[in-house]
């Protein structure tokens, strides 16, 4: 056996700065634009300027969004890029988190000192709905033709989830309910609704059963930004670093029709990875707070079982008990999640590595989660059901 | 930092070079690179591979999120991969980025071209314009290759007879080399007098587009040395990008190729590139764009680079070779996998293994990519025994 991961101590890499815009619907920046903003707002946080950055990481989802092909080539000089190192990862909805990966991976890999890391998504650019980009991720000869979207296929997990362990719509819709709460009190949230109730998503339309509209998070445009740090560096700028103390992803296989889509098996092998690099035995006790990805209410349960963070099946009472909530005994998607905040897709995985920031800084306002947090995570998912990105952060 | 020793080459894989390919899918192609890379290396990839990076632009797939589509025939299910959406030697940048963080043992980078699949590449190509100030002009997108050669030409004093040189070089160089999809005996002559395709560039000046895959098994130092008996290792990588902004770049000068060379030399600890370097393999998607190349990776003085390749210094027989292996002008442009052709010439020749075209006596190369129009991004990695 050649393979050695996780053999040597994990380099030390810290967050020192954050930026977002506001999640909205329809734009009017240009996505540089956009992206820039995000990048000026995350090295203002830090009191930095581009000369201390040494790289920049671009996430941004399907190309067919923004419309604009190579579009992290596009995206470089609004994004800090202009002179420097540049480059784009890519692993679909997965992208947002593994971006802060891949900043994580530049700076540990002794080559960078300061990295910003830039997502950037604007779906309202694609018409009449983006929807109809999903229909070129699908495999051209087997399912295209069947003019699948995204709702059908998560319609037919979210059916698969509840139908093995006999889950209630009811509790699953809890998720939404607290996400949309939650981001009310978030400065750039999309759809923050203080009074949403548990009856409103039930008797929301249907769109594909049992899939409901309040089940479903929006279309969004958007941006967000970080910078990553060495140690020395982060010492210089902050006395606050948050430290990468673990990650993973993991990718299945691209056939889904093949799989059991009632437990993402692939959240799982990222968490422990992840787990692994930082030391953590006991995740329920080690991680105080979680910011899984919930483009749809029922993946958030999903992936709090994939994370280990709850027993199979049983992440939609815990949630329907308030164990979830901002103050219950683990917090989840204290953001507003993508749900309340917006899905701009790779911005809103990197939006949730912002969030655990900010929280375990003690910087996150109205949103703050009580008991002063040490430890928590942020994890994406996406292509065809298929990928999973983790990342684990301490204060 | 200097990169001594900590990352090595352990095996390579490539499928093709062919302009068609209408008996295998891209996944067949990336299969067969990937299986012989596998062997190359001596590795079970469910085993030994904590990594794989792949490299792949949507547009050039046809497909959104093209990463859904690569673990099957890697051999990579349940396993970290990722897909960059960049240059192939930007891929192989993350993988050796990946191990320097001390995780990894063994990272795979894989690239491909299905070409023969696009129908429409100009057109798809001008979805990389700036879709507020460049596309409403609904210009083919050739015309910024035609546009920069002209200002190289004007601000350096190259002749387009240099530039001709280049082609008629590695189109010719490509005879001896078994995995090239475009091999000529061609004149310069020749090479002037095909037709324009954006003035002053002609259609032989422009490399055509040919079908493969490669695949390279990347290793941790203690690793590779115990995987091979000959490492080729990583000295140095770099990469960078100038503005994408058509407006305000500069035409004449490849900014993007001086700044991802003198970091790829600044890792390698190379002080003087032309005399620490033996060889290189430089992007050539347009014949006047390995001269500009040349010349902003510090191989030659500004301006002279065309003089150097008329005279034969360029040469395979002469003293510095550029392109030995054909470049993308012989081999076939490769989509997001040209710049890992490039690497892959680099590797054949440090290991002894380049046939009727090995260079006597090299130690030390040099690859380079190109992103190509309309962008300014550019890759660089030294290779060295």
């Amino acid at each position: 056996m050649y393979g050695n991961r996780l053999r040597g101590s994990t380099p030390r890499v810290a967050v020192v700065g954050a930026g977002m815009t506001k999640f909205v619907r329809r734009a009017q920046e240009t996505p540089k634009e956009l992206a820039w903003e995000a990048a000026h707002l995350a090295l203002q946080s830090c009191e930095m300027t581009l000369d201390d950055i040494d790289a920049v990481v671009i996430g941004t989802a399907p190309d067919a969004f923004d419309g604009v092909h190579m579009k992290s080539e596009y995206l470089s000089d609004g994004c800090g890029g202009w002179g420097k190192p540049v480059i784009r990862g890519y692993v679909g909805g997965g992208t947002g988190v593994f971006s802060a990966i891949q900043g994580w991976y530049h700076v540990a890999s002794g080559l960078f000192d300061n990295v910003l890391v830039v997502c950037e998504e604007k779906m309202s650019s694609c018409q009449p709905h983006p929807q109809a980009a999903f229909l070129t991720i699908f495999d051209h000869t087997t399912e295209r033709p069947l003019k699948p979207n995204l709702l059908w296929i998560f319609a037919l997990e979210m059916n698969a989830y509840m139908n093995r362990y006999g889950l209630s719509k009811r509790d699953i819709a809890t998720v939404s309910v607290k996400n949309k709460r939650n981001a009310a009190d978030h400065p750039a949230a999309l759809l923050g609704d203080p009074d949403i109730t548990v009856d409103d998503v039930l008797n929301s339309p249907v769109l594909a059963w049992p899939v409901q509209r309040l089940d479903v998070s929006p279309v969004t445009d958007g941006a967000v930004a970080l910078v990553m740090s060495t140690p020395h560096e982060a010492r210089r700028v902050t006395d606050k670093p948050v430290w990468v103390e673990g990650v993973g992803w993991n990718l299945d296989t691209a056939y889904w029709t093949n799989r059991d889509l009632s437990y993402p098996v692939y959240v799982e092998e990222a968490a422990r990875m992840a787990y692994d690099m930082a030391g953590i035995k006991e995740p329920r006790k080690e991680i105080h707070i979680a910011e899984p990805y919930d483009p749809f209410d029922y993946k958030e349960l999903h992936h709090l079982e994939g994370l280990m963070l709850f027993d199979k099946g049983e992440a939609p009472r815990a949630a329907a008990d308030g164990v979830t909530q901002r103050d219950g005994d683990l917090p989840v998607c204290p953001s507003g999640g993508l749900l309340g905040v917006g899905n701009p897709i790779a911005a809103a995985g990197l939006m949730k590595v912002a969030e655990i920031f900010w929280q375990l800084r003690g910087e996150a306002g109205a949103r703050q989660v009580p008991g002063n947090p040490r430890r928590g995570l942020a994890q994406a998912w996406g292509d065809l059901m298929q990928v999973g990105t983790v990342i684990v952060m301490g204060a | 930092m200097i990169l001594k020793h900590r990352v090595a080459i352990v095996g390579a894989g490539w499928s093709g070079f062919r302009s068609i390919s209408p008996d295998l899918s891209y996944k067949e192609l990336m299969y067969d690179a990937a299986v012989k890379a596998y062997e190359d290396a001596g590795i079970d990839p469910r085993r030994d591979v904590d990594s794989f990076v792949t490299v792949g632009e949507d547009y050039h797939e046809g497909i959104s999120i093209m990463d859904e589509y690569v673990p099957d025939q890697l051999g990579a299910l349940h396993r970290p991969v990722q897909t960059i959406a960049g240059e192939g030697i930007h891929g192989l940048a993350a993988a050796a980025m990946q191990i320097l963080t001390g995780q990894f043992g063994v990272v795979v980078v894989e690239a491909h071209s299905k070409a023969s699949n696009v129908l429409t590449l100009p057109y798809v190509d001008a979805f990389a314009f700036d879709p507020v100030y460049n596309r409403p002009l609904e210009a083919h997108p050739i015309f910024v290759a035609g546009m920069e050669m002209l200002r190289y030409l004007a601000e350096t004093a190259t002749t387009h007879e240099e530039c001709a040189a280049v082609a008629a070089k590695n189109r010719t160089n490509a005879l001896q080399n078994p995995s090239a999809g475009h091999p000529a005996a061609l004149s310069v002559e020749d090479v002037l007098t095909s037709e324009p395709v954006a003035e002053p560039l002609t259609r032989l000046e422009c490399a055509d587009h040919s079908d493969g895959a490669i695949v390279f098994v990347l290793a941790s130092g203690e690793t590779a040395r115990a995987l091979t008996d000959l490492p080729i290792w990583v000295r140095g990588v770099g990469w960078a990008n100038d503005t994408f902004r058509l407006e305000s770049r500069p035409w004449g000068d490849a900014r993007y190729a001086r700044a991802a060379g003198e970091m790829a030399y600044r890792t390698a600890g190379i002080k003087s590139p032309r005399e620490e370097i033996d060889f290189a393999e430089v992007d050539d998607t347009f014949a006047y764009k390995e001269l500009q190349h040349t010349e902003a990776l510090g191989l030659c003085p500004a301006g002279v680079a065309g003089e150097w390749t008329l005279a034969g210094g360029t040469a395979l027989s002469g003293e510095f070779p550029v392109n030995a292996s054909g470049g993308a002008l012989g081999q076939g442009h490769l989509l997001d996998a040209t710049g890992l052709a490039r690497v892959l010439e680099v590797v054949l020749q440090l290991r002894g293994e380049a046939g009727p075209r090995q260079i006597a006596d090299v130690e030390t190369g040099l690859a380079f990519g190109w992103r190509g129009v309309p962008t300014t991004g550019g890759a660089a990695v030294v290779l060295g025994n």
